[in-house]
């Protein structure tokens, strides 16, 4: 960066210095100022057409588009100065003249930049004397529905579906105020597994999300900073609640990962998180040989006592965080036993127009963070090799949905999981775990990004956070004494593991933090907004 | 000349000459008249000279915006990289019909002006863009460069001075817009023709992102005259005390005119001698009541302000309006203002490229007040909404469609108000539509407020 010219500026009266390049819009944000703005979007090609970010430059004869127009050295950029804002309540009133006055049946009321900027500077009364323009909603494939009469053309879909998915199959058809966006006649956006992001990406209710048609008013939810679980490329994303149920999933910035976007396998994948036949108790197999509801004292010390004298032959998930992983692992080592998972597959999607993109083939977010704690990665049919009489199998959040494997006769099993898989009813300990959404907890991504997720609703019953158990199960098992937060338990993965040394669950911020050992060391994380 | 009238005598023929004389149409023809010998001396001089020599001659753009011609070759310079020149020949401003007649009568004069043109800014390809509309013009056109080639005049020896020069010509498909210089870019490329934001200009990167001169029709076949005849011969045609406006313009000349048809004569020319003597004034022995003098995009002139005006760029704008490309539109006594600048309003409407919000929305939108009005259903805070929009509308987009269109309705509005207000009075007022009024009062308020009278 030391060799790109700065431009010092002012924008309201606030002093700002910016690379040589940026944008006045780019710029104001440095400065604090948001310009209101509708077809700009950072990750898209600029299109300025929407004509809303409209600011007076001293000394430019005309209005200049904020979006558009290079910083310079010295300018003066008032964006709320009288001019600027009759600017832009004409565009907004333009906006609206044909865009229904539906927000009360629109998804988007309540997180829509038309309602938010017409509220904050638009007319109170409308001028239009004349009849709407009517045109049907389309479905647009995918999970989009295209509701017409609310488009105000910003085009931001269109770009998206050219310029970062290559996909082409978005338009603007017709002209003038005929004009909406078209679709290709014989593909439509169920073709591309990126498309969803143009629900995003519309700023009005014009593209919503067929999945969260009608469920909820965006001012109903709640957010939590998270990471999608779907695969390894650790999309970061807001996991969105209403009534500790997941109704939502989107994607959150991050610029050295999945800048704006995430991919529609994750984007509509976390119903998972909302499963209703969850392990809420936890159960011990009693006198009778039936499994009992007991509580967690005598539950842990049962397995911790089960473990006794046994290797332990640990199977987890790798959609499990670092925390969890990386005890498990202690429990295998302190056995004398052995750490294996495996890993659903499936094709890779990147989004090509985005370097380093991509719905990665392995479909479980931590594979790195198992691997770097001592986990062997094995085909799901040989999962269990090796497992022998005299052993303690311990199925950590795992079902084996793909797995015909027989667990040998004499093996005592410890179920720690989040839901009750039918084949682990054979099991003599059950610890009932949240599942990601439900923790505080950390993942590793394929490129060594350790990242945040933050819990997004209650876990139900008596059910726990994995590390808070798994604290308690070692503890019992004469090794620490537990941990109360996430914090803790990654600190303690940071002081045992060198790969993860140097990080700090309270430095990793919301954008994470890169390995040691995984390309430049690791930086002071940027906390996000 | 007139055409298709005679010529009158107080015109100045130069890129008029042929015009009605299909023996100019061939490329012996166009040889027999002199052609193309501009052509083989600018080809003998360095780009540069060329540029200077229509630099001095003050030649400006054709199509409506003046820029000095010169000054804009000038911004090419010779930098290895890939140029373009793209020949503007999209004529779709109402009301102007120049270019038509140059290449239906003349296209070999085009062909030359643009090989000039291309040579002037270190271009070895240029492409004449055509009004989808003009199947005939277009199929001249296509003849004359074939016969160019086929004579070497282009091609990659052309005239035989070893420079590489391609004429190609291509049709549109019928969008007004596609004449705004950056949005015919887009149309060439394959794109859709939308204006595109400057920076950066086409001078920079244009056509496939490369240095790229656009001029319009007339300017580059008034070109090779320049070349020919020099500086000074071009410098005397216009006002003596205005020098920035020089040579001679073709006017088309249409509407309710006794002798409608192009006519070429030199700037500065007293407008009102031109309208009422070269012209013949209104058609039918009625009276002129107001004069669009350049192209639907420019101020309305009441006849007054037309026999005071000088027809260049600056005595235009004294006059209140633009000289734009050239087009005059005259509406006699007979005609409706209203009506005339809704259906003004109604093309701007149809063929905005739909972008920019302003210009989508407003362009729309004037046209249903102004044809209501017209229906007899205006209510009376109809004409400040208007000139509400119009401004809302004026200097806030990426190109001029969204200006052009406010333009006709702020002038019409200044000047022929009372027409207007006399549409209002007779309005009723009565909601006929359903929909047709909301707001402005309710409708219960209203249906109350004529049961009372």
């Amino acid at each position: 960066m030391a060799d790109v010219k700065q431009i010092t500026l002012t924008i309201e009266g606030r002093p700002v210095t910016v690379p040589d390049g940026t944008s006045i819009l780019e710029a104001a944000k440095h400065a604090g100022v948001l310009i209101p703005h509708y077809c700009y979007h950072p990750g898209l090609p600029v299109a300025g057409v929407c004509r809303m970010c409209l600011v007076e430059v001293e000394k430019f004869p005309k209005l200049a588009p904020a979006c558009a127009t290079a910083v310079g050295e010295g300018q003066v950029v008032h964006v709320h100065s009288p001019k600027a804002l009759e600017a832009r309540k004409g565009v907004l009133e333009f906006l609206l003249i044909n865009h229904p006055l539906d927000c009360p049946i629109c998804d988007q009321a309540g997180e829509c930049e038309l309602q938010d900027y017409t509220f904050q500077e638009g007319r109170a009364e409308s001028r239009y004397l004349e009849p709407k323009r009517w045109n049907p909603a389309e479905d647009f494939g995918g999970d989009v529905l295209y509701v017409t009469n609310r488009c105000i053309l910003c085009t931001r879909c269109v770009r998206f579906m050219d310029r970062a998915a290559e996909y082409p199959v978005l338009n603007v058809s017709e002209r003038g105020d005929r004009a909406v966006i078209g679709i290709h006649p014989e593909q439509d956006l169920g073709g591309n597994v990126w498309s969803g992001n143009v629900i995003d990406l519309c700023p009005v209710g014009a593209l919503v999300s067929k999945d969260f048609l009608n469920k909820a008013r965006a001012w109903e939810l709640d957010h939590a900073a998270s990471v999608c679980p779907g695969c390894t490329q650790g999309c970061n994303s807001v996991l969105e609640t209403r009534d500790d149920t997941v109704v939502r999933m989107r994607a959150r910035p991050n610029e050295d990962v999945n800048q704006y976007f995430v991919c529609d396998e994750g984007r509509l994948g976390y119903r998972w998180l909302n499963r209703r036949d969850r392990a809420e108790l936890p159960y011990v197999r009693g006198t009778s040989g039936a499994l009992d509801p007991a509580d967690w004292d005598d539950a842990i010390a049962r397995a911790a006592a089960l473990l006794e004298g046994r290797r332990a032959f640990v199977l987890a998930s790798p959609t499990l965080g670092n925390e969890a992983l990386h005890l498990l692992a202690r429990v295998a080592e302190r056995t004398g036993g052995r750490g294996v998972f495996t890993v659903r597959t499936g094709p890779e999607a990147p989004l090509s127009g985005v370097e380093d993109l991509a719905l990665r083939r392995d479909r479980a977010a931590n594979v790195a963070g198992a691997e770097l704690v001592g986990f062997e990665r094995r085909s799901a049919a040989h999962v269990l090799d090796g497992l022998t009489a005299g052993d303690a199998l311990v199925v950590a959040d795992e079902e084996l949905a793909d797995v015909r494997v027989a667990v040998p006769a004499g093996v005592p099993m410890v179920v720690i999981s989040s839901a009750v898989p039918a084949w682990a009813a054979a099991a003599d300990v059950v610890l009932p775990i949240a599942n990601m959404a439900e923790e505080d907890g950390t993942f590793t991504n394929l490129r060594g990004r350790v990242q945040r997720f933050l819990q997004a609703k209650s876990p139900p019953g008596l059910s726990r956070a994995s590390w808070s158990v798994l604290g308690d199960l070692l503890a019992a098992m004469g090794e620490g004494a537990g941990y109360w937060s996430a914090a803790e338990a990654f600190d303690a993965l940071a002081a045992a593991h060198p790969r993860f040394a140097g990080l700090s669950y309270d430095t990793l911020g919301l954008k994470g933090q890169v390995l040691a050992e995984h390309g430049a060391p690791a930086e002071p994380a940027a906390v996000a907004a | 000349m007139g055409y298709p009238h005679t010529p009158h005598p107080r015109e100045t023929q130069v890129l008029s000459t042929h015009f009605g004389d299909p023996g100019a149409r061939t490329l012996q023809g166009w040889r027999d008249r002199g052609g193309y010998t501009a052509l083989e001396k600018a080809l003998k001089m360095d780009p540069v000279e060329v540029q200077n020599v229509v630099k001095e001659s003050g030649l400006r753009g054709r199509g409506g915006a003046g820029f000095p011609t010169g000054v804009k070759w000038s911004f090419m310079k010779p930098d290895g990289k890939q140029h373009y020149l793209a020949c503007n020949a999209d004529e779709s401003e109402p009301g102007t019909f120049k270019d038509r007649e140059i290449m239906r009568w003349t296209p070999h004069a085009l062909v030359e002006g643009v090989a000039l043109g291309a040579h002037a800014i270190y271009a070895d390809t240029a492409y004449i863009y055509v009004r989808g509309e003009y199947t005939e013009p277009v199929a001249r056109l296509e003849q004359a460069v074939r016969e160019a080639f086929d004579a070497r005049i282009l091609g990659d020896d052309a005239m035989g001075t070893g420079r590489r020069l391609y004429v190609h010509v291509h049709r549109g498909a019928g969008a007004y817009i596609c004449g705004e210089e950056t949005a015919l870019m887009n149309s060439l490329e394959g794109r859709r023709g939308n204006p595109r934001i400057k920076p950066p200009f086409p001078a920079v990167a244009g056509l496939f992102a490369q240095p790229t001169t656009i001029n319009n029709v007339e300017t580059l076949t008034a070109a090779p005259h320049i070349v020919n005849h020099g500086a000074e011969w071009y410098k005397q045609f216009g006002r003596p005390n205005n020098p920035k406006s020089t040579g001679t313009k073709l006017f088309s000349v249409c509407g309710n005119v006794a002798r409608p048809g192009n006519y070429e004569v030199a700037l500065g020319f007293p407008f009102g001698e031109f309208l009422w003597d070269v012209c013949g004034g209104a058609a039918d022995g009625r009276e002129i009541k107001a004069v669009i003098p350049g192209g639907s995009s420019v101020p309305i002139l009441t006849p007054d302000e037309c026999r005071t005006a000088f027809m260049d760029y600056e005595g235009m704008v004294a006059a209140g309006s633009m000289l734009g490309s050239g087009g005059v539109i005259v509406m006699d006594d007979r005609q409706d203002m209203v009506v005339q600048i809704a259906r003004l309003a109604r093309f701007y409407a149809h063929e905005s490229c739909a972008q920019c919000s302003q210009c989508r929305e407003g362009t729309a939108w004037t046209t249903k007040i102004l044809e209501r009005i017209r229906d007899g259903q205006g209510v009376a805070q109809d004409l400040d909404t208007l000139l509400s929009i119009a401004d809302g509308m004026t200097g806030k987009t990426i190109c001029v469609l969204s200006d052009s269109c406010a333009t006709p309705v702020v002038s019409g509005l200044k000047k022929f108000r009372h027409e207007f207000e006399a549409k209002l009075k007779a309005s009723p007022n009565v909601v006929s539509m359903a929909g047709a009024s909301r707001g402005g009062g309710s409708m219960a308020a209203r249906l109350a407020a004529s049961l009372d009278r």
